[in-house]
């Protein structure tokens, strides 16, 4: 019992260092660190569904190749000049530089939401793991039109993952943690390897045959049935989104605040060029393999394709990649809801977590629309970003109050709830009465955000200062 | 032994890439390819553990 407590004490120590302080200078980490890590977060389970969705969605060989370039560029170019100057200027965590600004209620608020996007998160994840756990079983696989949960089987192997991948969340985050580091270089190695040798299947057997394969038989532009048709613009929108709430989103902040120098932001090219772009690649090859054999059979299981495409290595790789995204995950989204509940031990909370990550698992909707949840993930918490970037980059230029909540001592920056709640709203009037998608709001929604933030703090700072005048004059 | 388990890692590692291009090229069948795959994960994950973090601690 000691001991548990000691090991819980321990970490919860460990997660607490430099939350409400800047990092000083001896933590500061080299750019080699950087990119290791977004090498290694940016090739996991996901990319075993990304991939394979834009074949499903019908994109073309040219849209991919130039969309995924320049979406993925415009990524880089968002944690270098919109995220990592931040993260360098404050040092600070996320959270504690949003309850600066906006107050501990509405970043409390924020936490909640964010940790219940961190469980669908991981639910998707588990979701893909038990394709690969449930081909020994001979379990009848989801397809893309599924929704809910169509057998008792898938049920219980999710169940399985999920009640495992929960108690090694509570028990042993840094052991996964180190697993995950291990599995990086491996993983895209599989992934490389499980395309290549499926190339002359397709009927590649030189690499000058691949991009007459490539644009006839694999991103071949035709959507399968029930799936909406991508274009040019979904890639490049959603390589640049699909991790908005890291870049524009601010949530990286986190991390890049231990960098020497701002220019380390251009290190997450190592994740968006690796995995993001190969891995992607990769992947999408596996599954129009799969889609020719199967004549374009709706089911979709990345257990099942990377199990043909590359063996027992395969489906190891998609439980591996699953199974590691997913704990990590299910332990942020428990710190996240901790922060909100302190007094609740860490435990508990990662547990009730876990369990609403499993029954979201329970339903595969949320693997085969992976593509908009990811995108509405981004645009949900993409609003705090903006107001952070307002906070810090403009607000001195304008002579407007910086961390307005902690200088007035405020539990909610109005300015700050406003601005989140309308641009959400300008967001989904966009996609409901305009019909825009949702790959494409992040971009109008961004300027929403900054530009009612400042109004709304112009407002709000002038009614404060005009009430400190007239307590004063009284 | 950190150096013999480096190396044994780096064969795991070639062994997750290598077979690929020679199934690529014919050299050997697909079944061969995954027999050698899997060779390499084992290889690559009963030895990475040892030196890997050990590495990133100092």
């Amino acid at each position: 019992m000691n001991l548990t407590r000691k090991f819980f004490l321990g970490k919860l120590n460990a997660v607490n260092e430099f939350e409400r302080e800047p990092i000083p200078s001896g933590k500061l980490q080299g750019w080699k660190s950087f990119l290791g890590m977004y090498a290694g977060e940016h090739t996991a389970g996901t990319e075993f569904v990304i991939g394979p969705l834009f074949v499903a969605h019908g994109v073309t060989a040219p849209a991919l190749v130039i969309g995924l370039l320049i979406g993925n560029l415009l990524a880089v170019l968002s944690w270098a000049f919109l995220c990592a100057p931040i993260a360098v200027k404050k040092r600070l965590t996320l959270y504690y530089q949003l309850e600066r600004i906006c107050g501990p209620r509405l970043t409390a608020v924020y936490n909640l939401v964010n940790a219940l996007m961190f469980c669908f998160l991981a639910g998707a994840m588990i979701s893909v793991s038990a394709t690969a756990v449930g081909i020994p079983f001979g379990m009848t696989m989801p397809s893309l039109l599924d929704i809910y949960p169509t057998n008792i089987g898938w049920i219980v192997v999710v169940f399985a993952i999920g009640f495992i991948t929960t108690i090694v969340a509570v028990f042993g985050y840094e052991q996964v943690s180190k697993f995950a580091n291990i599995a990086s270089p491996w993983m895209i190695l599989i992934f490389i390897s499980a395309a290549i040798a499926v190339l002359p299947e397709m009927g590649v057997h030189s690499f000058s045959e691949f991009w007459n394969v490539a644009t006839t038989k694999i991103w071949t532009g035709t959507p399968l049935t029930g799936q909406s048709q991508f274009t040019l613009w979904h890639v490049i929108f959603f390589a640049w989104f699909a991790n908005m709430a890291m870049h524009i989103g601010m949530a990286d902040m986190s991390i890049l605040r231990y960098a020497k120098k701002w220019q380390y932001g251009f290190a997450s090219a190592g994740g968006m060029f690796v995995g993001h772009y190969i891995a992607w690649i990769a992947s999408g090859i596996l599954y129009s393999l799969f889609l020719l054999e199967s004549n374009n059979s709706l089911e979709f299981a990345p257990g099942n394709i990377a199990f043909r495409a590359a063996g027992t290595a395969g489906a190891i790789c998609v439980i591996i990649a699953g199974w590691t995204t997913a704990n990590p995950t299910i332990y942020r989204a428990g710190l996240a809801v901790q922060s909100v509940m302190p007094m609740t031990r860490t435990w508990k909370v990662t547990l009730i977590v876990g369990l609403v990550t499993t029954i979201a698992a329970c339903f595969p909707g949320l693997v085969m629309k992976l593509l908009d949840f990811v995108a509405l993930y981004g645009l949900i918490l993409m609003p705090m970003g903006a107001i952070i970037f307002a906070d810090v980059q403009i607000f001195p230029k304008l002579h407007l109050q910086s961390d307005f909540a902690m200088h007035h001592k405020s539990s909610t920056n109005w300015a700050a709830a406003i601005t989140w709640l309308l641009t959400i709203a300008f967001c989904i009037g966009l996609n409901f009465w305009a019909g825009i998608e949702l790959f494409f709001l992040g971009l109008p929604g961004w300027f929403v955000a900054v530009s009612v933030y400042i109004l709304g703090s112009k407002v709000l700072q002038k009614s404060k200062r005009k009430d400190s005048v007239k307590v004063e004059s009284f | 032994m950190d150096k013999i388990l480096k190396a044994l890692s780096v064969i795991g590692l070639i062994l997750s890439l290598l077979p690929a291009l020679l199934s690529f090229n014919g050299v050997i069948s697909f079944e061969q390819f995954k027999i050698l795959l899997l060779t390499g994960t084992i290889l690559w994950f009963s030895t990475a553990p040892f030196w890997i973090n050990k590495k990133k601690a100092t």
